[in-house]
């Protein structure tokens, strides 16, 4: 019932449904209208043309009716192209049963025959059997049928394969019962709906085949005629008289074109991963959509500032606010850490900086990025495009996936440098070499010609802050780098990050759900929930006295090397929905502190100095150096 | 590489064979008489006697087939007794006029199909989506004999920018502008409900590809947005594009048969359509295993094409 609903949704798909229904009601009833003879000649009125002495769609090159010969002719069309269907199912599925239940040597000889017959251009195989048989519409049917019958075998068979070892079928088998009786009575009703599903997909190119069969003279023959015969004798008096051949060509299209439409619509309606939208290509950089006033930049320096970004997701009638107001700064030199959960808005927020937020669904509502006084919120696309990898640039989180599979790591690299740097091939490469290098990449000169799969995590994760590194950038985003890393590696990568952070005055906003990460590379630390930094302060002073209690939770997660039986708590519940957060501090649900006054209105991100926290019942009192 | 190809060469031979098993199965199940059957209208007591000593007709069908399959192999494909002539000569002057018609429209449409569908899917429900759409729904609806009528109609008889049809080729005249005049209507009508295909499924197969993580790394890199979409992108996509190229290539020589019928076209469709009206089976049988091996080799040709293009196949 809800797929009737979804597929009368789709206007096209109905539009289509009720063109088929139209032609095939009007095919159904052709006897009982009151129509000439279609096969009455009358050489007399040959070539009238439509609407001439009562002839509605005028007459043939014999002066026979048009309308009773097209009518006729479609009931014909259809009706051998829905046989022809039948028996490509019905033989079809028989075999792909056969195969799919018995599996083993008889599966495998049915399945090589069925490759074979797949191997053929199938008009050949049609052709061989109207050869064969002899030309005529019984023939014609049985050709296409069997041209179709490897398609029904090798989709049946499949979901057999499928069904023949579950449970149900052998406590059947256990109970004793034949081969005969469980496959009527267990596969087959579980294989039909595949086989109509099948069926209505494939009726479309039956009846076309069919059509093209008699119009090249080997289907009906006269004085009987489908369509396809019909467009094949008009095919002489085309140019003299291109209304006998536009009546049945026009018929055909009409058919196969209702029954494409209804079949895309069966299609989506069926398929859940179109249904939802999901796939949408993003667009070159996130949609913007900024409401309100734009907060200016503050003047110290920072090369990079947000100042209260706000992303959001809008996916139909659905707000997921994603970033719901950050300010973030980095200075050169300086290394940020963006810590908290899966969900917790980090990785949007580093995404939306250089608007790499997949848009749709992302829209950057408020806020402004600026970088060094300038705000890339809203920049043209081209400023921004300039500004991605030069200055600007990201290592992410899993370099499998991050890597073009297909192409060689030199060549990614060159690439990153070429499209901001107008150098040659071999200057890039020696370039991309050196930048191997410095990553320390063993054998760089060899290793530049590997592609990524060729690579290990480590090895490709080193590759991907080459990227980063090619154009000596002011920033480096990277987003959660060393995730998807084992340990040793990780320390090894971290420590190279350190590296050239202090040789480059590079500034890296480093985001992660790792405390042990952030002790070791980061400066200072923001803390995100829900898509709001709930606290910062320099990392020393957030980790040895987390004022928030959710920060204070959060490293009570983290086992500790040689200390014991210390009780590790997980912090009980989950980080809430985005899309309709209650007012006041989000954390409050899984709170243990909390309160009337945290469920309600603002709370403000508060503090001296470099330190500020999100909370009404802190767990320390705030200084500017506790350590 | 040569290892890989002599592989999938190597793994051909049974399908070959399974060809010609079906073939001949098909030809063994004409009633009556085969040498009669075979013969037709040109069962003189001569040619019946010939040709049951050259397919030893007499004989076993085990026997007849090997018989059969062993004077292919030897080039001797029997003779074609409505033409006269040896089968193999006529099937590969038929097939010379085919592979023209047919490669053009594979060309066209794997161009326009890839083209469109890559426009569509990066212009996501923009106009240019919306109007590739549309088309591509009629150009898979229509029939190709009756595009190709309708193109004579419009361009050949009122716009009379094209000849109605046939080839000088065929005759031993013409020259390149000659045939390429003949040839732009038949390869556009054969390359239309492929070019549909092929938008069709290029359109998925760069929404599929657009969204992956390694299109974002291009996009912050800098890189700019059309080398990410016909450079990063299609490159990947056409790893799932490839393959069907490969089915169309079937599609496009099936329906040569008709569009050789609309135009006249001197191709091996035409010759097949007569031999079966003059019941030639001679030449049908010579013309379907021929062909049929034909494609058999240009689908290994796209797995190598294949493995060429994603260094992650194992060759």
């Amino acid at each position: 019932m809800q797929f009737l609903t979804l597929l009368m949704r789709n206007r096209l798909a109905a539009a289509g449904g009720i063109v088929l229904s139209l032609v095939v009601l009007l095919a159904l009833v052709t006897p009982l209208l009151p129509l000439a003879n279609p096969d009455v000649t009358d050489t007399a009125n040959r070539f009238l043309m439509p609407g001439e002495q009562g002839h509605l769609l005028g007459t043939d090159h014999l002066g026979r009716d048009l309308l009773a010969r097209l009518l006729h002719g479609t009931r014909l069309s259809l009706a051998v192209g829905f046989a022809a269907a039948f028996f490509a199912a019905f033989f079809g599925a028989a075999i792909g049963i056969v195969a799919g239940y018995f599996g083993g040597r008889t599966d495998n000889l049915i399945m090589r025959g069925v490759d074979v017959l797949m191997a053929f251009p199938y008009i050949l195989l049609a052709l061989a059997i109207v050869a064969a048989l002899g030309p005529g519409l019984t023939n014609a049917l049985i050709a296409v049928a069997a041209v179709n019958i490897p398609f029904f075998a090798r989709n049946i068979r499949g979901v057999t394969v499928g069904l023949a070892h579950k449970e149900f079928v052998d406590a059947a088998r256990l109970a004793g019962l034949g081969h005969t009786r469980i496959i009527l009575t267990e596969i087959l009703p579980n294989v039909i709906p595949v086989i109509v599903i099948a069926m209505s997909t494939t009726i479309g190119w039956m009846i076309l085949e069919t059509a093209g069969l008699s119009f090249l003279g080997l289907g009906s023959q006269p004085p009987q005629a489908d369509l396809g015969s019909m467009l094949g004798e008009a095919r002489g008096a085309l140019i003299t008289n291109p209304h006998t051949s536009i009546v049945p060509g026009a018929m055909i299209l009409v058919i196969v074109m209702g029954i494409n439409l209804l079949g895309d619509g069966v299609r989506d309606a069926l398929d859940p991963r179109l249904r939802s939208g999901a796939l949408t290509r993003p667009m070159p950089a996130t949609r913007v959509d900024r409401q309100g006033l734009i907060p200016a930049p503050e003047q110290d320096g920072a090369v990079l500032n947000l100042r209260q970004l706000q992303t959001q997701f809008h996916v139909k009638d659905r707000i997921y606010r994603a970033v719901g107001g950050v300010d973030l700064k980095v200075a050169p030199g300086e290394c940020l850490g963006v810590i908290g959960e899966s969900g917790s808005g980090k990785s949007v927020t580093a995404l939306s900086i250089m608007g790499l937020v997949a848009s749709p669904p992302g829209v950057v509502t408020g806020g402004a990025v600026y970088y060094h006084q300038e705000d890339l919120v809203g920049a043209p696309y081209e400023r921004l495009r300039s500004l991605r990898g030069d200055k600007v640039a990201y290592i992410f989180q899993d370099p499998l996936a991050t890597l073009h599979p297909l192409y060689k790591v030199g060549d990614q690299l060159s690439e990153a440098i070429r499209v901001h740097h107008p150098v040659s091939r071999s200057e890039a490469r020696a370039r991309a070499i050196e930048l191997l290098k410095q990553v320390r990449i063993p054998n760089a000169e060899s290793r530049i010609d590997s592609y990524p799969h060729e690579m290990s995590g480590g090895m490709r994760q080193r590759v991907g802050i080459a990227m980063a590194l090619a154009n000596d950038p002011e920033v480096i985003i990277a987003d959660e780098p060393t995730t998807a890393l084992d340990v040793t590696v990780q320390a090894q990568i971290l420590s190279l990050l350190d590296e050239l952070r202090r040789e480059r005055g590079l500034a890296i906003v480093f985001i992660t759900h790792d405390f042990g990460v952030v002790a070791q590379l980061c400066d200072r630390v923001a803390v995100m929930y829900a898509g709001r930094i709930v606290e910062t302060g320099p990392t020393r002073t957030v980790l040895n006295a987390p004022a928030h209690p959710y920060t204070a939770r959060l490293i009570a997660c983290v086992p500790e090397l040689g200390e014991g039986r210390r009780r590790l708590e997980a912090i009980p519940g989950l980080p809430p929905a985005v899309d309709r957060l209650d007012p006041g501090c989000a954390f409050a649900p899984r709170c243990l502190k909390a309160s009337e006054a945290c469920r309600q209105g603002d709370i403000a991100l508060e503090g001296p100095g470099a330190r500020a926290v999100r909370c009404i019942h802190p767990e320390a009192e705030l200084s500017e150096d506790v350590a | 590489m040569t290892g890989y190809i002599l592989k999938r060469l190597l793994s051909a031979i049974p399908v070959l064979l399974g060809i010609t098993v079906i073939v001949f199965l098909i030809m063994a199940m004409i009633p009556g008489d085969p040498a009669l059957a075979i013969l037709g209208a040109y069962a003189t007591p001569e040619n019946v006697a010939k040709i049951n000593r050259d397919l030893g007709l007499d004989a076993p069908l085990v026997a007849r087939y090997f018989i059969w399959l062993g004077n292919m192999l030897t080039g001797d494909f029997g003779t074609s007794f409505s033409l006269n002539r040896p089968v193999i000569d006529e099937v590969l002057d038929r097939f010379s006029a085919t592979l023209l018609l047919a490669g053009t429209s594979f060309v066209l449409c794997s161009v326009l199909g890839i083209a469109a569908g890559v426009i569509s899917a990066a212009k996501q429900y923009g106009w240019a989506d919306k109007g590739i759409t549309f088309a591509v729904l009629l150009g898979i609806s229509i029939p190709s004999f009756f595009l190709g009528m309708m193109m004579i109609l419009i361009f050949a008889v009122e716009l009379r920018w094209f000849p109605v049809s046939g080839m000088k080729m065929a005759y031993g005249g013409g020259g390149f502008a000659d045939v390429a005049n003949h040839l732009i209507m038949p390869a556009f009508a054969l390359s239309v409900v492929a070019t549909g295909v092929v938008a069709r499924l290029s359109r998925s197969a760069m929404l599929e590809v657009l969204r992956q993580d390694f299109v974002r790394t291009a996009r912050a890199k800098g890189v700019r947005e059309g080398r990410v979409v016909w450079g990063h992108a299609l490159r990947a996509a056409m790893v799932s594009i490839i393959p069907v190229l490969g089915i169309q290539a079937g599609f496009v020589l099936s329906g040569a048969v008709y569009i050789e019928m609309v135009f006249q076209w001197p191709g091996v469709g035409r010759m097949l359509v007569d031999a079966i009206l003059k019941r030639d089976i001679l030449l049908v049988q010579g013309g379907v295993v021929f062909v049929a091996a034909c494609y058999v080799l240009f689908n290994i040709a796209v797995d190598v094409a294949q493995s060429l293009l994603d260094p992650r196949i194992k060759t």
